[in-house]
């Protein structure tokens, strides 16, 4: 029997619509008069007539919304939408409703009985023509990479009804294993890559090719049937752990650099050359790295009960194609790697940022076939903050950043920090490992077509035919059921390793925990999948979301297997690891895979990349004299300067209670803090700070400084809380525009050279700062050819920290905090504008881009960490983009006190106002100071520069003087309004 | 005197199980934390505890409504448990998505007896998700027995479905006459009621944050108080510190103080 449930908001309760009447009109111009919706369930199953009218009362909420079985037929409107899920697709409504329907008939559903969730809509738009209102359901309501749009006029609607909602899969494909053979020319070799979108490169192939013929003497291969060929699955299972995403391969090459002198230098891999070897060497410099690169995500010593997990992930393609699902399995993506870092840790806080084109551009800045920026923008805020705040996790960094640039593909940066415990069963949390016997066991949700391809896929730049189905649709529900459950199962010791699930599926988690132990034996078809007619290779390499993979002792697979139908988690025992020195798949009977793990994982010979450094040279700007205050207003309005707190505040911060200095600070928490410090648990003394860097507009001018300044930045930035130098780590997130030269590529080894130079810099300062990598990542495609035109991203690092703070209570915070306090400068202020945000409001990109030198930030570091450590300051804060004059600005705004500030004091050479005040020189901290604390405060800045500048005020205006002469004075309200009002509702 | 024993109850998307056994704990009551689906197989367990608690966070995904599905699976294999429990004068909390659940289950405000919804949290009128600290004020002429002795609490609001909505006037009516309101959104300088954004941020009713049923033993509200335990939490707390005001401990411990004084007053 097939019933339909309707509901719909009470009279007098709103509809819920108004959003999509405002994007109706932002996003296409389409003018909506009104809209009323209802969701409705469908379903078929075995239920009767009495059990279906009780379903209906439970379900329906009598205070919101009146509920009837059937359909609700008076209505008017002009257009009916209704947006359904396609056959296959995660329906997570639904999944709830089969729990709720089993409770009240008091049976679980059986297989062949189904739920399917849909929403409708009822528009009523005169002018909206036909096409108009699919353009509504096919681009605002519904996505039409997972969901179905049926559009109906009134009288179609009033004819025949709405549309039964039964998106039933009926394939009845059997699974097979395809053989294919190699011996093909070079050309041939290009064209299946291509069209498997395998992202495999001739040279690539070619190895494939040798390998098989190799293979062909092995008798194995030859009783399994496989001689001189190779299957459809492990073409597949090598393109995944070879792609760009998964294998590094830029990162690991051999460079040939030439700088600008001519000088040449081999380097063989960027990786191990800089950032492992800067860890090495500074890991025998402190004690508390614990485990660094080879796990999922970083892990430092915290304290005596916990050590501490960090990683950050981008998921730049799929947030380009799909920004709500893109960014959300972004998020819950970068969640499973702490999950699955050690034996598994806890979630404690996430961190987003992205990069996009301004939600202000115009329609005819976006090449066609690539999604505006300010859909992308919402998207990806709602991806991320469903995400997140559905998993319980907080958020303690958010930021943006815009450049048209980004048009082309966005950056959607996400990580977690996990806290794992430091000993557990009398071993390392850090510890695990995998014997010869264990089982191979796979949680979480069911396989689909979800997300094939997805790690080839962002190894390539998108292009017109980037595949759909490389999306993958994430579910935080089941995600943080599996979750609660892999914490339960670890306290109790029920498994002896655990890893996640991402990019390459099954292929690369069981892949690589196979060498652990020397190889496996796994058959797909214990599998869970969502639907039938996926093949062997499908299952193998899909990357359907919510999942971990485990080693499993036998003594102990009942018992795990027990508190997972428990906790309604989903596992399946797929095999064996073993010895052999095999990655050896099975689907029943038939052979899947025979691939030698050693072939998987080391067969692909280095590549070899050119890179060469000619230092651009831009026109040096001349800066006319012009309004300081109405340069300041302009900048506090500018987007990367304003507060983006509207859509901060729907991300949660505050879940767990451990918020100690929230994301904005102030008397009316609405500045943008440096730094945030959490406790890692409730009422804890101890803290951790968190910090982050980035300024892709030095990277027009030189990568190297560009990466010393995020550096400085992140660094400064754990200072200005109250941290301290000698326990913070670095992540960092490379994205880069493809930097291979080719024929698409013209300037790829400028850009190559680029990738050398911040490379370089982060060797530097990594160790004259004394703060180690712990984890990274990269994106080495960021292009678009989409609409004729090719977008490259400007290389963009995201330099992230974690510190240890002692005492949460010495924590400090930017706002100014009480009228007659000294302002203080530290730190020298130098003609830096190359590349700043008042270039850029003025148009100038300049050569003078902000500098470091270590030897002497380690000095005012220090300084200012004793400074903080005696609780002297009232206030801190330090400059970043916008320099002093934005500085000043946050202050004042956030403390709603005046400032009245000498230029003539602050610490710098002879330089102009406009310099004094725009310059983004580095090592810099503004700093208020109550009157009797002063002399101590200056005491320890002896031989530093550091000058009382001015004071606070009660005055609502920020007054900047040269000696008697007011240069600018700008009120409190004027630049409240300014920093707030860009962003505001957007 | 045998100690107060406090039940959360954990699973299915809710996230509040630390710093609620935490409140309870520094409160001085043992706290147990137990799956619903464990719960369910045992439910005479109940009957073990003198406090109840149904914690913040997003049970079954907020899908068909907050609380929907988990107030649904409480109602049909708990219930008579759970009458038991509040018949017995017990403590019943519902914080966020678990005022959510036990609104929609019916055991607040229960003007009517229990199990019969009669108020609801719709989405708020912003339409989206939020997070910021509000002010509360206590309505003392309220039984409630979280509440007690307190007046003006500053806590954080994290919902997108907090804006409180009665079934129609007779209920808001016999609330507002029956003492059934707990708390208000207020404005912090003058500490009275306000329905101004975002001093009210979910557009509620009569700025209605929370409330309980007429014994005030059962008790649901939107804001978290289980998020205030340290003075380290309030967001202005590096002022308090410079100015002197900073308290001892994070204000929303109180509510939690209260519960169990009470319990181990009248229900050990």
């Amino acid at each position: 029997m097939v019933y339909r449930l309707e509901m719909t908001p009470r009279a007098g309760v709103g509809q819920g619509t108004g959003k999509l009447i405002e994007q109706a009109s932002q996003y296409f111009g389409f003018e909506i008069q009104s809209a009323a919706k209802s969701d409705v369930l469908t379903i078929k199953a075995n239920i009767s007539e009495d059990e279906i009218s009780k379903i209906s009362k439970e379900i329906v909420n009598p205070v919101l919304q009146d509920g009837i079985v059937g359909q609700i037929k008076e209505r008017t409107f002009d257009w009916f939408i209704a947006i359904g899920f396609l056959p296959g697709v995660t329906d997570n409504v639904a999944r709830s409703a089969r729990e709720a329907v089993g409770d009240i008939v008091g049976r679980s559903l059986e297989e062949d009985e189904y739920i399917f969730s849909s929403r409708e809509f009822f528009v009523t738009a005169s002018s909206l023509s036909r096409e108009d209102a699919e353009k509504v359901g096919r681009e605002l309501l519904g996505n039409v990479l997972i969901e179905s749009v049926n559009v109906l006029s009134y009288d179609e609607w009033k004819a025949n009804g709405a549309p039964e909602n039964l998106p039933l899969i009926e394939d009845e494909t059997e699974p097979e294993v395809h053989l294919l053979s190699l011996e093909m020319s070079d050309e041939e070799l290009e064209t299946t890559s291509k069209e498997k979108t395998l992202a495999l490169t001739l040279r690539e192939m070619k190895i494939i090719q040798e390998y098989i013929r190799k293979a062909s003497d092995d008798p194995k291969r030859k009783e399994l049937g496989l001689e001189g060929k190779i299957t459809d699955a492990e073409l597949e299972c090598l393109a995944q752990t070879w792609s760009e995403h998964c294998k590094h391969k830029i990162f690991d090459a051999i460079v040939n650099y030439t700088d600008e002198n001519g000088n040449k230098e081999q380097i063989t891999s960027l990786f191990k050359s800089y950032i492992k070897k800067s860890t090495e060497e500074i890991s025998e410099e402190v004690d508390w790295l614990v485990s660094v690169f080879h796990d999922n995500a970083g892990v430092i010593s915290f304290n005596d009960k916990y050590d501490l997990v960090y990683k950050a992930e981008t998921h730049n393609s799929p947030s380009a194609l799909d920004p709500y699902g893109g960014a959300m399995t972004g998020i819950v993506g970068v969640n499973r790697d702490p999950l699955g870092t050690g034996i598994g840790s806890e979630l404690l806080i996430n961190t987003w940022g992205y990069c996009l084109g301004s939600p202000f551009a115009e329609k005819s800045d976006v090449p066609e076939g690539l999604l505006h920026p300010r859909r992308i923008r919402d998207g990806v805020h709602s991806g991320v903050i469903d995400g997140g705040n559905q998993s319980g996790v907080p958020y303690g960094l958010g930021w943006e950043y815009f450049d048209k640039r980004y048009i082309g593909k966005p950056l959607v940066y996400c990580g977690t920090v996990g806290l794992l415990p430091r000993q557990i069963h009398g071993q390392s949390g850090a510890d695990k490992s995998i014997i010869p016997g264990d089982f191979i066991v796979m949680t979480g949700g069911r396989i689909g077509k979800d997300g094939i391809h997805g790690a080839t896929f962002s190894s390539e730049e998108l292009h017109k035919d980037s595949p759909v189905q490389a999306v993958q649709i994430g579910d935080p529900i089941t995600q943080k059921k599996m979750y609660d459950f892999v914490i339960e199962a670890r306290d109790l010791g029920l498994y002896r390793f655990v890893t996640d699930n991402g990019a390459g599926g099954l292929s690369s988690s069981i892949g690589e925990m196979s060498t652990q132990c020397g190889g496996c034996h796994m058959d797909l078809s214990k599998a869970p999948v969502k639907y039938a007619g996926l093949q062997p290779w499908e299952i193998l390499v899909s990357e359907a979301q919510e999942r971990m993979s485990f080693a499993v002792q036998p003594e102990k697979m009942e018992e795990f297997a027990a508190l997972a139908a428990q906790r309604d988690v989903e596992i399946s025992n797929l095999g064996t690891f073993n010895d052999s020195g095999k990655f050896h798949i099975t689907y029943e009977d038939k052979t899947v895979c025979y691939l030698d793990l050693e072939f998987m994982h080391d067969g692909l010979p280095r590549m070899e990349i050119p890179a060469k450094w000619d230092a651009p040279v831009h026109e040096e700007p001349e800066f006319d004299e012009s309004d300081i205050s109405d340069d300041l207003v302009e900048l506090l309005e500018s987007l990367n300067i304003t507060s983006n707190e509207f859509k901060c505040r729907q991300y949660d911060h505050e879940v767990k209670g451990l918020s100690v200095v929230k994301p904005f600070v102030g008397v009316n928490s609405d500045v943008q803090t440096d730094a945030t410090v959490f406790m890692p648990e409730a009422l804890s003394t101890e803290g951790i700070i968190l910090a982050s860097g980035i300024a892709p507009g030095y990277s027009d001018i030189d990568t190297y400084h560009m990466m010393a300044s995020v550096m400085d930045l992140a660094i400064r930035r754990t200072i200005a809380v109250g941290g301290k130098l000698g326990h913070i780590a670095g992540l960092d997130n490379f994205c880069w525009p493809d930097p291979v030269e080719s024929e698409k590529t013209p300037d790829g080894q400028y850009k190559m050279a680029q990738l050398v130079r911040a490379n370089k810099a982060l060797y530097d300062y990594s160790k004259a700062f004394g703060v180690p990598l712990i984890s990274g990542k990269d994106s080495m495609k960021n292009d678009s050819t989409k609409g004729g035109k090719k977008i490259s991203i400007p290389p963009t690092v995201l330099y992230s920290t974690i510190a240890k703070m002692d005492n949460i209570e010495k924590s400090v915070t930017l706002s100014a905090k009480r009228a007659g306090d000294k302002v203080y400068v530290i730190g020298d202020t130098k003609s830096e504008l190359g590349g700043s945000q008042f270039g850029l409001l003025k148009g100038a990109i300049g050569n003078s881009v902000p500098q470091v030198d270590a030897d002497y930030a380690i000095s005012i570091y220090n300084a200012v960490s004793t400074a903080t450590e005696k609780e002297l300051c009232h206030s801190v804060h330090t400059p970043a983009l916008g320099g002093l004059a934005v500085a000043f600005a946050k202050v004042a705004i956030a403390g709603q006190l005046g400032l009245d500030v000498d230029l003539n004091k602050i610490p710098s050479d002879d330089l102009t106002a406009q310099e004094i005040l725009f310059s983004e020189s580095n090592t810099r901290f503004v700093v208020t100071i109550a009157e009797e604390s002063a002399a101590e405060f200056e005491e320890i800045f002896e031989g530093l520069p550091c000058a009382c500048v001015g004071r606070v005020t009660l005055d609502d205006e920020l007054i900047f003087r040269q000696g008697q002469h007011i240069e600018a004075a700008v009120k409190l309200g004027k630049m409240s309004k300014s920093y707030k009002s860009t962003l505001d509702n957007v | 005197m045998s100690s107060v024993k406090t039940l959360v109850i954990t699973g299915f998307g809710l996230n509040c199980e630390k710093e609620t056994s935490a409140a309870f704990e520094t409160a001085g009551s043992e706290v147990s934390r137990i799956h619903l689906n464990d719960l369910l197989e045992t439910p005479e367990k109940l009957a073990d505890f003198q406090i109840l608690a149904f914690i913040g966070g997003f049970s079954f995904g907020d899908h068909l409504g907050a609380g929907t599905v988990f107030s649904n699976r409480v109602k049909y294999g708990l219930k008579q448990q759970l009458e038991e429990f509040i018949n017995a004068g017990k403590l019943v909390i519902g914080i966020c998505n678990g005022f959510q659940t036990i609104t929609r289950m019916g055991i607040v405000p229960a003007i009517d007896g229990l199990f019969n919804q009669e108020v609801a949290l719709q989405h708020n009128d912003s339409g989206v998700f939020r997070d910021s600290w509000v002010t509360l004020k206590v309505n003392e002429k309220s039984p409630c027995v979280f509440t007690k002795g307190m007046d003006l609490v500053p806590v954080p609001i994290r919902h997108g479905e907090g804006k409180f909505v009665p079934m129609n006037d007779e209920v808001l009516k016999q609330l507002e006459d029956g003492g059934y309101v707990a708390v208000r959104y207020a404005d912090p300088v003058s500490g009275e009621q306000t329905s101004e954004f975002p001093l009210n941020p979910n557009g509620s009713a009569n700025d209605i944050a929370g409330i309980c049923d007429k014994s005030g033993r059962v008790f649901g509200l939107m804001p978290h108080p289980e998020a205030y335990l340290s003075p380290f939490n309030h967001p202005h707390w590096t002022h308090q510190k410079i100015n002197g005001t900073l308290p001892k401990e994070g204000l929303g411990l109180k509510m939690f103080r209260n519960a169990v004084d009470f319990a181990k007053e009248n229900l050990v």
